[in-house]
């Protein structure tokens, strides 16, 4: 899910980027409001999750690879707007450091998995974990199936930005001039792809270390606790 | 033991366990991920390269591409998981001192 430099036009990464600007700038500006100092050390835990998680690529046989985010866990661990600083940092120095995404599509690549997939994931979270008391299992399934959707948003994002390319940029004799698939392609492969297999990894993922804290600490997962 | 420490040992249990994210996909000859091709792979699935994507492709050389050292690329798979478990503390490391930098900067602002 991670857009390499040369498969958006500038228009698309232009644009991302100026979304993120104030997203960034509202993020700091909430996480100022409502992290205590205590809360730091999650901060960080929540981060070093997503970028190591990232790193487990999950092979389809004979096809692509993908892999889980862990933004929705980040999200129900320290809020939606930390996880946006979380993972946003994740991706720097995933772009950076190791090439994995563009720098040009760190606007992009933010959107999707530092912003959709939090907030879908965390709303989400919520919405199914209704009143139910901080241990229920239900605040596990409930992980789970934000975790799921909350992924597949952000492919579905992703999907539409490398396919609205070949319509905006081709040249003369018809070539794209960025990536050459467009919705047609785009969408249900990635979509696809997501609500198949990598969905499943990004549900089984936050739903187990959910669980897992609920027998450690559940006040970690209290409505409104952490965050 | 203080639940943070426990989870702190959990991300080093990945960190060692993250070569699985590279040799799985080997095993199971799956390629790169949808829309993340290289430049010749472009090439091979429609038939050119488009022009912005060739001239853009470039605009930045990671140190580290791939979570391997360059021209480690044939050192074969046992070479390329250490620098995988390299990268991924460094990774680590470099992610978690600046987001916790940012975390302290907007707390203290705060107080």
């Amino acid at each position: 899910m991670h857009i390499p430099d040369g498969y958006l036009g500038p228009a698309t990464s232009g644009v991302l980027y100026a979304v993120m600007i104030p997203i960034w700038i509202t993020a700091s500006n909430i996480v100022k409001k409502t992290l205590k100092a205590q809360q730091v050390p999650l901060l960080g835990i929540a981060a070093a999750f997503c970028f190591v998680i990232m790193m487990f690529n999950v092979p389809i046989p004979g096809g692509t690879t993908g892999h889980a985010v862990g933004g929705t866990l980040a999200a129900i661990l320290i809020g939606p707007w930390a996880a946006c600083i979380a993972i946003t940092v994740a991706l720097v120095v995933q772009a950076l450091l190791f090439g994995d995404g563009g720098i040009t599509a760190i606007g992009a690549n933010s959107f999707n998995m530092a912003f959709i997939l939090p907030f879908v994931g965390f709303y989400l979270y919520k919405a199914v974990s209704g009143n139910s008391p901080s241990g229920s299992s239900r605040r596990a399934i409930a992980a789970g199936i934000a975790g799921y959707i909350a992924l597949n948003s952000a492919a579905l994002l992703t999907a539409l930005q490398f396919g609205i390319q070949p319509g905006l940029h081709h040249a003369a004799n018809g070539q794209a001039l960025y990536c050459p698939y467009g919705l047609a392609v785009a969408i249900p492969t990635m979509l696809g792809e997501h609500l198949l297999f990598f969905g499943w990894v990004e549900a089984a993922v936050t739903a187990l270390v959910v669980r897992y804290l609920q027998k450690q600490d559940a006040s970690l997962l209290k409505p409104g606790g952490a965050r | 033991m203080k639940v943070t420490a426990k989870l702190w040992i959990g991300l080093l249990i990945l960190t060692v366990l993250s070569p699985l994210g590279l040799v799985l996909p080997e095993h199971f000859k799956a390629g790169a991920a949808w829309g993340e091709w290289g430049l010749d792979e472009i090439q091979k699935l429609v038939g050119y390269i488009p022009r912005g994507l060739e001239r853009l492709a470039g605009v930045w050389s990671a140190p580290i591409p791939d979570y391997a050292f360059k021209g480690w690329k044939e050192k074969g798979p046992g070479m390329l998981s250490i620098a995988y478990i390299f990268s991924a503390i460094a990774g680590i490391a470099i992610t978690v001192f600046a987001v916790m930098l940012i975390g302290k900067m907007l707390v203290r602002r705060d107080k």
